[in-house]
């Protein structure tokens, strides 16, 4: 057991180092960082000044050496200014030249700078993975058990109708990506003018305004249902069918096992069959699939985080790309890196736990 | 000019039937299903819960209907009475929520019965609908005759008027909704004629028809066809759409559904039908140009990746190893990017510039001249003249193609070294294209090989290697076209997540140009003023939506089928 996580670990640092440098490559790459300049400097620079503002900061060394730096196992880069003053990666404002460590990079635990927000990296994932935390933790609390009674209630009597009925609809979630719903659900639920809230307004159930938010910027700090309700549901509706249609299938199998039948036959109730029988067998296959559905739920926070401006991981991921942040991007890729791999490892463990027939090899 | 109604003259009479039956239907089925569930639980006696329950029961289905009927009364329906059906449904949830502990309680098999009725409400609806259609199609002409008798002989308008007149009465006795379904005519007919056909003969079509044995699998394939063919006609016929996608029209800007073109041309049609975007442009038209471009690129993006994905996967499942832990490794690397991170680092103009999409579209280009080549090859490397002759038929056009595709003559174009080169594909085209092979086919790789490593213990693989058979030929000849099963099913389910995905870059404004009609931009660009203005994003999102509705519901029929033999 042990070798087998030192294993996944050491893939995991290996794949996190490949995919920093990918990222790495692909952010440094010339007209990237033009526009990094541009962006920094100003709007008009001409191209010798892009240039020389790109040496004077260290981004035109060779890119083995600035992924080495970023990584702390080279000296950081320093330069001196025009007017004399010692100017460096690792040197902090305020801090003198001579004291400053010459290292500084992931090793040893500075991530740098985000050049967007003017802020250390580090600062910015922590408070962004916070909300996008919260954001997740509401999520799985919806999708997870709505998914799995979906599962359940379909799989118990495969064919039947109510199994059609709950299967097509986990089919349409399955459809539905996050873009298409979430904006369905703000033109029905969160619009003024439109849909359901202007009625509600009519008959007095709410007063003014709207049913939901359209927008979760206000749930950042005071997360409330009408606020975050939309963002939650969203996201939830499209994970929840893959889960239901595993459910289903894994349910569907084991109720056609022979110790089902046998209960069946000692004339135990249909009622507790499902419960004390068949449902602790039936739900391991869905945790793996939960499990391995986290790291794809990360997409739908960052298309739903964009779409209802909720400043979380993937609201910072989609700022941090579009303006070449770099050093905030790879921080980004770190930890979603992290995150899949991490759930992997999970749901490897979890599953050899919840089923004793596996061996770990 | 009137706007156009919804519903049409004739939706103010047959518009409280249909809600009528549609409430029933939805009543009697939202029933059954709550009675499914509730079965064989022991009968109680009548109790004043169901006493209450009765009361509650009928005065919400009274105000139901009461409410259903004086608000289809004008016959236009604003959008805001979607919010009041959404309403309207939850209040029916709960009334058959009771309606459903009450019938339990005294009848024997109310599921039964309540099934029954579903299915004549649905078809009570059917039949009001093509009733309704053929009323107002018959009768769509009176408003002019009425217009006309009011001239006297003498003094009659000129014959352009009349014309005139009588076309614009015509769409607008037909209502929004009749004139959407008659702009798709060729679709209709087209698809009427091939379910005809693949009805007739689908005992002789194999697993295509065996699909038509499935209701799920034609309702998806109904669906599909649908675009297909909308895409079919609108790109090469230049058919269903009113307007041009980027032609815009003054004072249209955000107008609602049904809105008359304020200085129509006599050539031109006289209305917005889905309404006018933020830039004063034709929703409807918008729309189903955007179906070429998703039809054009979402299934040959998923054929490359499966390519790719064959090509790697097969030898990786087959001979395991070094080969295999490399590759899967590869896969893993880039499985475990975030989609988006990867379409930004990607998809965005810098890199267009650096002419890397390029270089991967030669890379990723090149599998299926490799997966052909080797296939041929394998197959006829015994017979060297006919090998010869496969090889210079098939590969000569293939490279031809590949040199043209990968070339491009425009202005930082990295890749320009062929003559021969007879078609240049957009860059916003061809970067979408190969950012969008390149995230699916890892996960090909890795069912291909799964698949593989299945097969591969079978007794025909163990036949053919004591044959003496190549290892090309034995993954390419016998283990491929055995796999071919869950292939397919995955292959109708990818092109609908690469439609999702194609969807995503539209949506984070990547890739294509922002004045695009793709229904990713679109949502896009309807998404900033939502809450004032909905109905430019809903249409696109909805095709979107149906399109991969279809298309898993499809696999859905495919797998059902091809489990059964």
């Amino acid at each position: 057991m042990g070798l087998f996580i030192l294993r996944r670990v050491m893939t995991m640092v290996l794949t996190a180092l490949c995919l920093t440098f990918v990222v790495f490559l692909l952010t440094n790459l010339y007209p990237n960082l033009e526009k990094l300049a541009k962006t920094e400097g100003n709007m008009r620079m001409t191209d010798a000044q892009v240039e020389s503002w790109l040496g004077a900061n260290g981004y035109l060394q060779p890119l083995p050496l600035k992924y080495a730096q970023w990584l702390g196992i080279a000296p950081g880069f320093v330069s001196t200014t025009e007017d004399g003053a010692t100017v460096g990666h690792c040197i902090q404002p305020g801090v003198d030249p001579e004291k400053a460590p010459r290292f500084c990079g992931v090793l040893q635990g500075d991530w740098g700078q985000s050049t967007v927000f003017k802020d250390s990296v580090t600062n910015i994932i922590t408070t962004r993975l916070g909300l996008t935390a919260k954001l997740m933790l509401w999520v799985m609390l919806l999708m997870v058990p709505s998914a799995l009674l979906i599962g359940v209630l379909a799989g118990m009597r495969e064919g039947s109708r109510t199994d059609r009925t709950l299967s097509t609809f986990a089919i349409s979630t399955t459809a539905t990506p996050e873009y298409v719903s979430g904006v369905i659900f703000i033109a029905l639920l969160a619009s003024s003018r439109y849909g359901l809230s202007p009625l509600l307004v009519e008959w007095g159930l709410i007063d003014g305004g709207t049913l939901f938010k359209g927008t979760a910027t206000s749930a950042m700090e005071n997360a409330n249902f009408g606020n975050f309700f939309l963002p939650v549901l969203t996201i939830a509706l499209y994970g929840m069918g893959y889960i239901a249609r595993m459910t289903r299938a894994s349910m569907a199998e084991v109720m056609t096992a022979q110790y089902i039948r046998t209960a069946r036959l000692k004339g135990v109730v249909f009622r507790n069959i499902v419960m004390k029988h068949a449902l602790r067998n039936a739900l391991i296959a869905p945790f793996t699939v939960i499990m391995l559905q986290i790291p794809w739920l990360l997409n739908g926070v960052v298309i739903v985080e964009t779409l209802f401006n909720y400043k979380g991981f993937g609201w910072t991921l989609v700022q941090a790309a579009s303006n070449n942040d770099i050093e905030l991007l790879l921080a980004v890729s770190v930890v979603s890196v992290i995150v899949v791999l991490i759930t992997q490892l999970i749901s490897d463990i979890g599953y050899v736990f919840l089923n004793p027939r596996i061996r770990m090899s | 000019m009137e706007p156009l109604t919804w519903f049409g003259a004739y939706g103010s009479s047959f518009g409280p039937l249909l809600l009528v039956l549609a409430t029933l239907a939805i009543t009697c089925g939202l029933c059954a299903a709550l009675l499914a569930f509730i079965d064989n639980t022991p009968r109680a006696s009548f109790s004043l819960f169901n006493g209450v329950a009765v009361l509650l029961l009928l005065l919400v289905g009274f105000t139901y209907v009461y409410g259903g009927l004086t608000g289809a009364e004008g016959g236009a329906m604003p959008l805001s009475t979607l919010g009041w059906m959404l309403g309207t449904l939850a209040a029916l949830a709960v009334f058959a929520a009771m309606l459903a502990w009450f019938l339990d309680n005294f009848f024997d098999n109310p599921a039964a019965f309540m099934g029954i009725l579903f299915k004549w409400a649905i078809y009570g609806v059917g039949a009001v609908v093509v009733l309704w259609l053929v009323v107002t199609l018959l009768w769509q002409g009176a408003a002019h005759k009425e217009w006309l008798a009011g001239f006297d002989a003498a003094d009659m308008p000129p014959a352009e008027e009349i014309a005139r007149h009588r076309y614009i009465s015509r769409l607008e006795s037909l209502g929004i909704l009749a004139n959407v379904a008659i702009r798709f005519t060729p679709v209709w007919i087209a698809l009427v004629v091939l379910y005809g056909v693949s009805i007739r003969y689908k005992r002789r079509l194999g697993l295509y028809g065996k699909l038509f044995d499935s209701v799920i699998g034609m309702i998806g394939f109904g669906l599909v066809m649908f675009w297909v063919f909308t895409a079919l006609f609108v790109g090469v016929f230049d058919m269903i759409a009113t307007h041009a996608a980027l032609e815009q029209a003054s004072g249209m800007k955000n107008k609602l559904p049904g809105t008359p073109l304020m200085r129509a041309g006599p050539e031109e049609f006289p209305f917005y039908l889905l309404g006018g975007d933020n830039l004063a442009r034709d929703i409807f038209s918008r729309m189903v140009y955007g179906s070429t471009i998703v039809i054009q690129i979402a299934p040959l993006a998923t054929l490359f990746a499966f390519m790719v994905g064959i090509t790697l996967g097969l030898p990786a499942g087959y001979y395991s190893g070094k080969l295999d832990t490399a590759l899967s490794f590869l896969a893993n690397l880039i499985l475990a990017f975030p989609v988006i991170l990867l379409f930004y680092l990607l998809v965005t103009p810098e890199i267009v510039q650096t002419g890397l999409p390029q270089y991967m579209a030669m890379v990723l280009f090149l599998f299926p001249l490799v997966f052909m080549g080797v296939l041929i090859q394998s197959r006829f490397r015994t017979q060297p003249q006919k090998n010869v002759i496969w090889i210079a038929v098939v590969l000569i056009p293939l490279f031809l193609l590949y040199a043209a595709a990968i070339n491009d003559g425009g202005p930082d174009s990295k890749i320009r070294f062929w003559p021969l080169d007879f078609f240049d594909i957009p860059p916003g085209i061809l970067v979408v294209f190969v950012a969008v092979v390149f995230v699916n086919s890892p996960t090909v790789f890795r069912i291909v090989r799964g698949l593989v490593m299945d097969i591969q213990t079978r007794d025909y693989v163990a036949a053919a290697q004591t044959r003496g058979e190549r290892p090309w030929y034995i993954m390419l000849w016998e283990i491929l076209p055995n796999a071919r099963g869950p292939l397919i099913v995955d292959f109708c389910l990818r092109i609908g997540y690469t439609t999702i995905l194609l969807g995503t870059l539209g949506f984070f404004g990547l890739g294509l140009p922002p004045e695009s009609p793709d229904w990713g931009t679109t949502i896009n660009e309807g998404r900033k003023l939502l809450s004032i203005y909905p109905h430019p994003a809903l249409p696109p999102a909805f095709a979107l939506l149906s399109l991969v509705l279809g298309l898993n519901l499809l696999a859905d029929g495919l797998r059902e089928e091809s489990l059964k033999d």
